[in-house]
């Protein structure tokens, strides 16, 4: 009895015994194919598996896989099977392909039942709440250890920070904010060109900057410059093994590498929060003045007019809250970071995202506190 | 001093979650040893350094350190066995932001009363001794690999530590570099009667430094051995020591 298959492999039965005969090269070869042939050929009564080998010319890995899984077949069946008539470096390749000593102790990959799954969700997701909350009760005790001079925070760490979202900010701000006075100047002008009320564009400006406009600009700048600075320096030193080295220190690593960001974020973002309100105006300006030939004098008076301290301080605040929410999330990611380069993208991926979904959320809820207020 | 026991491990699992990688492991630590804890990659070394250093929890069990349960004792009892023990990282794990100099003052700072004038002296002592004099005002990143080791051991020395643990600190250093490392690290053993534990897996480290050891198993999740290493090397008490001690070369 005999079966010709593709190529130069050919399966014979004799009895009890099952020949696979190799009678020319094997090059690219289809193993898999070949083996669910195998599978359908080999009948229960078969005891032993041959190599045989016929003229055997190149081989290629796919010979190789076709060897490996004629045997892991045998093995499972209980079927002996005899590779001796092969090269002996197709043996040996064989061989080394089962010497392997460890079979895997955890699951890897392995899909979950929904049940399980959706299970194992809650659990991450509660998890994840309890940490932020600890995080968050650290940081607390650590600006109590502060303001009763019981930190261990570095004073040149601090600088350091404040500079880096001072001074170093101020020039991406000023030009973002004076674009968005002008976009906002534009956008209104055009409305308000056909009512004849183009003057009110300052007044437009003004509110929209000071209010909201010049915060939201300055923290979703922030969180992009320095948030993400913040996750991926810290990712990097818990890549180097530096967060490993200050524990076992025993020095907090929220007194070290939080505290002097929170504190410089605290301090600028309200001062670059005023710098953009200021800046957006400059925008408006240019537009209502060089643009739309409105009276120099006439813009400023209506913009002063507008100008509402209220509305100031509410915006003043907004940049507040968003400093703490940057430092917190871009802290957070680069603390929480894996120990890989890869890691390191996602932790300041996520402190951006998180940062700027925390924003909104912020405003929102600032928004209807000042509506309860009448603010 | 030589009998006095500094870590003694009683029943300790490791691993992570549900995932175990060791597994009821018992042993001690004499005063003075410079001890190896060995084994294939994947075994756990790096794992029980780092229940040893408190980085993370044993499963179970428990690691008394200079008479000190690590695991029920009080915070400010753990932290002053902390303060007690240095650590040299694979890495050197330097703060990249600090001067090699200022890396060694933090913790003089943060734990000691001496003046910083002391303090910065000092710094430059223990640079002096790892054979870095003269580095102090370097930046991490301006120095070479073996450097950072050498510096991560001048703070790991910072404290006079009563036992220094080491991660692997041959790992990326060429064959002398990683003598000259073995040699500082017998030197301070010798002078200082520092207690060593160190990971590794590097047989040349292993003979050359080792007094005891331990060589854990990934397959059986267990100590499959204890010793010196070379007594280990002469009498194995089973094939996969030996092959482990012989790079794999089975008798024929």
């Amino acid at each position: 009895m005999r079966k010709e298959t593709e190529n130069n492999l050919v399966l014979q039965t004799f009895d009890n015994e099952f020949n696979i005969v190799v009678a020319g090269p094997i090059l690219n070869y289809d193993s898999a194919a070949f083996l669910q042939n195998l599978q359908k050929e080999l009948s229960t009564n078969i005891t032993k598996i041959n190599f045989v080998a016929d003229g055997i010319g190149q081989w290629d890995s796919s010979f190789l896989a076709v060897m490996y899984g004629v045997v892991g077949l045998a093995q499972s069946r209980g079927i002996e099977c005899d590779i001796s008539a092969m090269p002996q470096n197709v043996r040996d390749l064989v061989g080394l392909a089962y010497a392997v000593d460890r079979k895997p102790t955890h699951g890897g990959g392995k899909k979950l039942p929904f049940l399980e799954k959706l299970g194992k969700n809650t659990l991450d997701i509660l998890q994840k709440t309890s940490d932020v909350m600890d995080f968050l009760g650290k940081i607390g005790s650590a600006v109590g250890r502060f303001f009763t001079f019981r930190s261990i925070m570095r004073r040149i760490d601090f600088c350091a920070a404040l500079e880096d979202c001072g001074p170093k900010s101020i020039g991406i701000v000023s030009l973002i904010s004076f674009l968005v006075g002008l976009i906002l100047a534009f956008v209104g002008a055009i409305q308000l060109q056909t009512f004849g009320a183009q003057i009110y564009v300052a007044s437009l400006v003004t509110i929209g900057m000071c209010r909201i406009m010049g915060a939201i600009m300055v923290g979703i700048i922030m969180a992009g410059r320095t948030g993400s600075s913040y996750a991926a320096t810290i990712g990097t030193m818990q890549v180097n093994e530096e967060l490993d080295a200050l524990q076992t220190m025993g020095l907090s690593k929220i007194d070290f590498l939080v505290l002097p960001r929170l504190l410089a974020l605290l301090i600028a973002m309200p001062i670059l929060t005023i710098l953009a309100d200021f800046m957006g105006m400059i925008g408006g300006a240019f537009v209502g003045v060089f643009m739309m030939d409105l009276p120099y004098q006439e813009y400023w008076k209506y913009a002063f007019n507008a100008f509402n301290l209220e509305n100031f301080l509410v915006g003043v605040f907004h940049g507040f809250c968003f400093g703490i929410i940057i430092a917190v999330c871009g802290c957070y990611s680069g603390l929480n970071c894996g120990r890989d380069a890869d890691s390191v993208g996602v932790a300041t991926t996520q402190s951006v995202v998180r940062a700027i979904v925390w924003m909104i959320v912020a405003t929102g809820i600032i928004t209807v506190i000042c509506m309860e207020l009448g603010i | 001093m030589k009998n006095e026991i500094a870590i003694e491990a009683k029943n300790l699992s490791v691993g992570y979650g549900d995932y175990v990688l060791l597994h009821d492991a018992d042993y001690q630590v004499n005063k003075g040893d410079i001890f190896i804890i060995m084994g294939g990659s994947g075994c756990g070394k790096s794992s029980m350094l780092r229940v040893l250093t408190g980085l993370i929890e044993p499963l179970k069990g428990t690691v008394i350190i200079n008479g000190v349960d690590m695991v029920t004792a009080k915070r400010e009892e753990v932290q002053r066995i902390r303060e007690k023990s240095g650590i040299l990282y694979q890495s050197g794990a330097l703060f990249s932001s600090m001067t090699l100099a200022e890396n060694i003052m933090l913790p003089l700072q943060q734990y000691s009363d001496y003046s910083p004038q002391t303090i910065r002296e000092l710094a430059e002592l223990k640079l002096a001794l790892v054979g870095l004099k003269g580095f102090g005002d370097f930046y991490p990143s301006e120095i070479s690999g073996g450097m950072k080791k050498r510096a991560g051991l001048a703070r790991a020395l910072a404290l006079d530590p009563d036992i220094v643990y080491f991660d692997e600190p041959s790992a990326g250093l060429d064959p002398i570099s990683s003598h000259n490392l073995d040699d500082l690290i017998i030197e301070i053993n010798r002078s200082l009667g520092t207690t060593i534990v160190v990971v590794t897996h590097e047989l040349a480290s292993i003979f050359a430094i080792g007094t005891n050891s331990i060589f854990l198993d990934a397959n059986t999740k267990t100590i499959m051995a204890k010793g010196n290493p070379r007594e280990l090397l002469k009498n194995p008490p089973n094939k996969e020591v030996s092959e482990f001690l012989t790079r794999g070369e089975k008798k024929k």
